[in-house]
């Protein structure tokens, strides 16, 4: 992406969120969340970041698929460790030091 | 608590949310320097972190821009992470929908998960009287200056390290501890499990559309078994309507 365009991006990025933030403070009284939509966000966390980690342990650098990817080990203590702890430091730490020692055993 | 100033009421604010920060600032240095390890300038990280303030919609946008993902896509799957904000929006607007622009303007912008959620109890409870606004302003603001201030740490300590640390791992890992307290539910579990699962089929799919439909394939499977569930509760409950109280 070239660097206008980039910036394009982020620009757009942050009116939209902006809109999102201000929607209801600013519109008061005259705007409604839909019952259905209000449901649905429950479930935007779940689903959108599964979405996006899976794809990242399983084709890291979108390549093809490998058992021998220390990638999905690392991601399944991690994992254990985020259940255990509810604290991303605690969650990062476990993460990239399985995957650095078994990069150093591989 | 009783306050006699909006300056006491900002200051309590800014002491609430003092506790968070742990949580922040290594997201906000992991954000710092995943951007300049795949090439961005400060500057340009600098402006992203300022439009964005979002951390898990920075962090996916970082990770699609290092897939080549289509600008529409990005933009997208950003709004769509953020969609939770106009949640936030509705039930802070009975308190703060009465302000100038000047006041509402600047704490839409600065409104995030960490403020909201340190403020919304104090601010229904109407214990903080007419300072309520000041209170959440002392929240949301240093919760800006913390994540600012990381990400910023990040950008230089970022510069230092090399490739073959593999940090580009630490986006995927982020995400994974931010979801695991997500599931609360089978049918947030069946969200995640779908939502993930469809987007390794759809790896190959253009312009990283793939994550689009996963998300909306996990979304649309949560309210299915929502759906499904609250039939078989509301099932349960008229056989047993005769024995319970109302």
């Amino acid at each position: 992406m070239t660097d206008l365009s980039l910036w394009g991006l982020f620009l757009a990025v942050g009116l939209g969120t902006f809109a999102l933030r201000l929607s209801f403070i600013e519109l008061y009284g005259r705007l409604r969340i839909p019952v259905m939509l209000h449901r649905a966000l429950a479930y935007v966390p779940a689903s959108v970041l599964a979405a996006l980690v899976l794809p990242a342990v399983i084709f890291p650098g979108g390549g093809e698929f490998a058992l021998a990817n220390p990638r999905i080990p690392a991601a399944a203590i991690a994992a254990l460790v985020a259940w255990k702890s509810r604290n991303i430091l605690f969650t990062l730490v476990a993460g990239m030091g399985t995957l650095w020692g078994l990069q150093a055993l591989g | 608590m009783q306050y006699k100033s909006g300056r006491e009421a900002f200051w309590d604010g800014v002491r609430t949310l003092m506790p968070a920060t742990p949580g922040v600032i290594p997201f906000g240095l992991v954000t710092g320097i995943t951007a300049v390890e795949q090439g961005m300038s400060p500057g340009t990280t600098l402006g992203m972190t300022l439009l964005f303030y979002a951390g898990s919609a920075q962090m996916a946008a970082l990770q699609l821009l290092r897939n080549d993902a289509f600008a529409l896509v990005i933009l997208l799957t950003v709004l769509v992470i953020n969609l939770r904000f106009v949640m936030y929006s509705a039930s802070l607007a009975p308190h703060l929908h009465h302000l100038p622009r000047r006041w509402k303007w600047p704490l839409s912008y600065m409104l995030s998960d960490q403020a909201y959620v340190l403020s919304i109890l104090k601010l229904s409870s109407g214990e903080l009287k007419q300072f309520g606004h000041y209170f959440f302003a002392g929240t949301a603001v240093s919760m800006w200056l913390s994540w600012q201030l990381s990400v910023m740490a990040g950008v230089f300590l970022g510069a230092g390290i090399p490739g073959s640390w593999s940090l580009d791992f630490a986006i995927p890992l982020v995400f994974l501890a931010l979801l695991v307290p997500a599931i609360r539910s089978s049918a947030s579990l069946g969200a995640a499990c779908v939502g993930g699962l469809v987007a390794v089929l759809a790896i190959d799919m253009p312009y990283n559309l793939g994550l689009v439909m996963a998300s909306l394939c996990g979304i649309l499977t949560g309210l299915g078994i929502e759906h499904y569930r609250g039939a078989a509760a509301d099932k349960a409950k008229d056989a047993t309507a005769g024995e319970e109280t109302p």
